[in-house]
This record gives structure tokens, sequence and C-alpha cells, in this order.
């Protein structure tokens, strides 16, 4: 029997897994710049300030290293945080709270201290936020270890994500992109606001999808760039050429074995990442086949990444930089040698 | 508020438990060592903070703290350790790196874990100050009893965290106390080089909390201070800085030259030993009898030849126990 209809936002679906959390457990609460009344500047806490009150949805000072460094004594005594960091640009300002203890004193303790805080954070650009506003910076944090990183690429799998997120012992890095939220201030994604069932569910971290099959190329991306990636998927099948698209989901930890098998059947792969391209998840998940069997490999790997320059203002500019469906269609071209 | 005469004597005791396990720390330490000094050679490996002298901050502080407070400590966290009750054996273990250590050796000197007695480090300068926050957050939001202390140098009380730590702990009115301890020097860097203000504590008025001077590295004038503000912060009273002035006798770590130093400034420190002063006043003033000195002085070296031999004596781990512990 299929279920009732119910499309949420990502925004809402956000929403939604909080304050399910937040009725089952007492220990969970939220805290950042504008979270409460406002209900966040992506409207990822709406409603939740009016549900549990300023106590348990607090309003911060501009103050990241002090939040940040509270959101880890916090779990450390026991409490559930779920701290927001507005825009992941603003890491410099509280990273060492994040990569130094948040990220270590599980490790430091010999596993004797845990520490449960997930920091949802906004990446991503396309809007002329410049350059300090519009980084993906996923590589950043997936390559620093002891901490977990989700990127939703959707509103089910951010609910879902989320809810594993709180319930999760060690401190998980929640990735959302603007462009994927459902503001009204901002476009958002169409194939982000999908069916979202109301009671609570997990997905589990760690487990990439495959969300469009195919059999002549395997498209690996994240967020954003798996909407760009099924886009791409359906202009290539025009061109004749079948492409698999697998959505991450999680870079920490990453699903090897899952893009492998989806190379393994398509022998070619080409990786989607909004981040910049060297030194990162482009590259990590290129490695994640050749080190293991390079003769899977018909055609050598290719990337469509940020280049590595500062996200220009300029509209012009940054829509020249970013992936988008056109240069995936021709990455997948290259590597099946089809001049469609 | 005075220390009762047990409070004094546990002072003095674990002021010289502290004292007594860094000079088995410092001697071998340098085993290994000599005749070139490699910071990565011998039995105890990297760098090495010692925090003697400064003993009297710890003790006169955690002389109100029971287990379920919380202390976050520095770089320099021997004294604190000891006097928050952090296993001594286990931390002994730690230091040496091995398995039976209080994380297994994946900490080390700096990173001294003890989740019985609520005790955690930083080696970053002033970055355990969050954490307190975060914490005495927690206690409050949980109705739990409990208050958190967050120990620095005067040289955190320039970092960024420090105002915003502060000011956070202020304005959500929450059970915590800052502890300064003055030891004048960041490393090579005099204190009045680098800080506007000749006391920390009077930024406490930046944030509307009570700041507490408290000179003279004296364990009976900072064991006064710091039960105001612990039974403050107990009393729902809210967030205090205590700046306790201080000495360094060593350097910043071993191996540390300390050329920076003014002509006779060490020599004078060593004339003012905290530890030695308290003995001789708490003998003076009757607080301390001949036989009482010689029993808490037989049982605090019995105490730390216990936890050296310990750690002496156990294992390493496998290396690739290494891979372990990295998440929950």
């Amino acid at each position: 029997m299929a279920a009732k209809e119910r499309k949420l936002t990502v925004a809402r679906a956000m929403a939604e897994a909080m304050s399910q959390e937040m009725r089952a457990d007492e220990q969970v609460f939220v805290m950042g710049e504008d979270v409460g009344p406002l209900g966040g500047v992506f409207g990822n806490t709406r409603g939740l300030y009016e549900e549990f009150g300023k106590e348990r949805v607090r309003d911060t000072p501009i103050s990241e290293t002090a939040f940040m460094g509270a959101a880890v004594g916090a779990a450390a005594d026991g409490m559930r945080p779920i701290v927001e960091l507005m825009f992941v640009d603003f890491f410099g300002v509280c990273f060492d709270a994040i990569y130094n203890l948040m990220a270590k004193n599980t490790y430091f303790s010999g596993g004797n201290i845990n520490v449960p805080a997930v920091i949802m954070t906004s990446t991503g650009g396309g809007y002329s936020d410049g350059g300090q506003h519009s980084q993906c910076l996923y590589g950043t944090f997936a390559h620093l270890p002891g901490m977990k990183v989700v990127v939703p690429s959707n509103a089910f799998d951010a609910k879902g994500m989320l809810t594993a997120a709180i319930r999760d012992n060690s401190p998980v890095i929640y990735m959302f992109h603007k462009g994927l939220q459902g503001m009204g201030w901002l476009g958002t994604e169409a194939g982000a606001t999908v069916n979202v069932p109301e009671e609570q569910y997990t997905v589990e971290i760690g487990k990439a999808a495959t969300v469009s099959e195919g059999h002549d190329v395997t498209i690996v991306s994240l967020g954003m760039g798996v909407h760009h990636s099924l886009r791409a998927a359906a202009l290539l099948q025009e061109k004749g050429v079948s492409a698999e698209v697998v959505d991450l989901r999680a870079l920490v930890p990453l699903d090897r074995d899952h893009i492998f098998e989806s190379v393994k059947k398509t022998g070619r792969l080409v990786v989607v990442d909004e981040d910049y391209q060297s030194y990162g998840v482009s590259g990590e998940v290129i490695a994640s086949v050749v080190e293991r069997d390079i003769s899977i490999l018909k055609a050598a790997p290719q990337r469509v990444a940020y280049p590595d320059i500062p996200i220009p203002f300029a509209h012009h500019m940054e829509q020249w930089a970013l992936p988008n469906a056109e240069k995936i269609v021709s990455a997948c071209l290259e590597v099946t040698h089809s001049d469609g | 508020m005075d220390p009762t005469l047990e409070q004094k004597q546990w002072m003095y005791r674990q002021m010289l438990v502290s004292r007594l396990f860094e000079e088995r720390v410092e001697q071998i330490y340098l085993e290994g060592k000599t005749p070139v000094f490699n910071m990565a050679n011998g039995p105890i490996p990297g760098e090495m903070h010692l925090s003697n002298g400064q003993e009297p901050c710890a003790v006169g502080v955690c002389a109100h703290l029971n287990a379920e407070d919380i202390v976050t400590a520095t770089h320099r966290p021997h004294h604190q350790a000891i006097a928050k009750g952090v296993d001594l054996k286990k931390m002994a273990a730690e230091i040496f790196g091995k398995a039976t250590g209080l994380s297994g050796g994946r900490g080390g000197h700096m990173h001294l874990f003890d989740a019985n007695v609520n005790f955690s480090c930083s080696g970053i300068v002033g970055q355990g100050l969050g954490p307190a926050v975060g914490a005495a957050l927690s206690r409050k939001m949980q109705k739990k009893s409990g208050v958190a202390v967050s120990f620095l140098g005067e040289g955190a009380a320039n970092q960024g965290a420090f105002h915003e730590s502060l000011n956070l702990a202020a304005v959500w009115n929450l059970p915590v106390i800052f502890v300064i301890e003055d030891n004048a020097w960041g490393i090579s860097v005099a204190k009045e080089t680098a800080t506007a203000v000749k006391h920390n504590a009077t930024r406490a008025a930046a944030y509307d909390m009570p700041g507490v001077y408290v000179p003279g590295n004296d364990p009976d004038a900072i064991f006064t201070a710091a039960g105001e503000a612990i039974q403050r912060a107990r009393a729902g009273g809210g967030p205090s800085l205590l700046d306790i002035e201080t000495y360094r006798l060593a350097g910043h770590f071993m191996g540390d030259a300390e050329a920076y130093r003014p002509e006779g400034e060490k020599e004078g420190l060593l004339k003012k030993d905290p530890i030695l002063g308290y003995e001789s006043a708490l003998l003076a003033s009757g607080n301390l009898s001949e036989s009482e000195n010689a029993e808490i002085k037989d049982s605090a070296k019995r105490a730390v030849d216990e936890a050296i031999e310990f750690a002496r004596e156990s294992q390493f781990s496998n290396p690739e126990s290494a891979l372990e512990h990295v998440f929950a």
C-alpha cells in the first residue's frame, strides 16, 4: 500500500528530523546563530523554537569559537547538541574546536569519552554570494579523521541522515546545499523536494545509493552535483550513452565498495564535485577504484570539479566555473570515446 | 572562606605528589636524551611541560571540587590532573605511552582524559574554555549539580576563545569558573609585552562577572578566592574569573634554555618555592606536626613511586591499536 505523498523541502525535512528527535530524547538541543525565533537563516530550524523554547533552541552570540567549543563540552557531558555553522565558509573562526577537540577527544580518551555532536552547515554557491559564502569544503572536513561527514541531495535523505546523525555517538558534519534547501529567497533544485514519510526513520551513514542505473559510464557525485548528473544522464540517453549515477550521500565513511561495483559494471568513471578539484573528493573517489583494480577501467577517469580558484562574485564567472550538466555530458562522452 | 586543617594538609600533600611526580618525570625524561638532546628519544618522548611552581593554583581550586565537577586543563596539566584526582598510575603510563595509560598512549602528556573525574586537556592555548562553558551548560540544562573549571595561562587571555567564552558564560549565566595561572611568560614572551592590562582580572568587567586577582602564589589565598567563586557558581550566581599570580620554576618545556629570563629571576623564584613556603607556614602555625609532615611526605613519595613503577613495567600496545577509537 503506497503511503500518501507528502513532499517536503530539505529545510522542512531537517526541521522535522530535529523536532522528532527532540521529542524522543531530552538531551538533544539546537544552538547556533539565528536558529531561534527566526527559524534558521536557511529555514531548517523553523518551528523548533515555538515547540521547544529558548532553552533547547538557543540563539547564540556570533561567537563560533565559543559555541563550537561548548558543543564539545556539552556532548562529552551527556548532551546531544546540534550546532549550526551558518555557512561552512565560517569554519575558519572555530576550526580548532572542530578538528582538534570534537574530532579527537574520543581518540585521546581511548574511547572513554564520546562527543555525540552534529554540526549542520550550509554549502554551495551559484547565486553570486562571493568567495566567503559559496564554498563546499567537503574535502576539508572529510580529510580530517574523527568526524563523519554526510551530504544529502534530497529531502528523504536529509531527514533520514539527520536522524541518524543525531543518534550517532561520533561527531557528524551534516553539510546541506543551499540550492537544494527550498528557501523563498533562493531558487531550489526541484528534484530535492521529494516524498518524505512522517514517521521517524534513518538513512545509514556510509551507504551510497545508485539513483539512476546505466551500463556505459558511472557518474559519482554528491549534493547538488547529483541533480546535475541526473540531467546529464538524461541528455546522454538521447545520445545513446547509458550513464549510471551514484549519490555518495556520505563522505566519511566513504562507500568505496559501492563505487567500485558500479565502475566494475560500466568500466568508466566521471566524478562530479562542486568542491575544489585538487586534494579532494574527486581524487579520493578515483583512488578508491584505481588502487583496488585498475584493470576494470576502459578509460582514464575524468572529473568535473570546481577549479582551484577562489569563487568569483560575477555571475558569468561563477557559472563558468561551476559544474553543470553540459560539462558532465562532455566528460562522459570523452570517457566513452563517443562523439555524440 | 579559610581552609580547614584537613584541607590545608590535603593541599600540601597534593602539591607534594605533583612535585615529586614531576621530579621523577624530569629525571626519566632525560634518559636516552644525553649526551645529545633529541626530544624523540628516551622512555618519555615528545614535549614535556612541567608545572612545578604552579601547584598552588591547582590545589587551591580543586580543593573545592568533587569528581562530578568538570575540569578542562592545558598543555601544562600535571598539577591540575593530580589535584582533580586523575588516576596517577594510568596518568604516568599515558605519559610513557603505555597500553595501560589513560588512553592507551593515544593522547600523551598534553592530552590527559579521565572520564571518572571529568578531566580533559587540550594542548592548544585557550581552547579548553569553550568545552568548560558547554559542560556547564549541560549541567544547567539537565538540572544536574556540578560546576566546570577551565584552567588557562595568562597568554590564553589574549585568545579570542577567552573573550567569546567569558561572554557566552555570562549571557547564559553558567556555573563555570575561569582560572588564569599567570606565570608571567608565554614561552619566551613576557606578559607585559603581550597583554594590555596589568592584571587579567580586570577583563572580567567586560563581561560583567567578578574578576579576582590573587597575588602571592599562596594556596590559602587561592583557596579562599576559588571557594567564593565556586560557591557562587553552585548557587546559580554565574561565572567568575580568577587571576592567580604564580611562577614557573622550569622552562616552558624541557630543553628550554630560558635565556629570555632576566638575570637572577630564576634564582629568586626558586627561593620562593611555594611548597617549601607552605610547609614552613603549616609547621609554624601548628597546622602540621613534624610527624604528620613525615607521614605526608612518605605517602606522597609512595604514591609517585607506585605510579612510576606501574608505568615502567607496563607493556606497549600493538602499534596497530593506533587504528582504534577514532570513532565512538
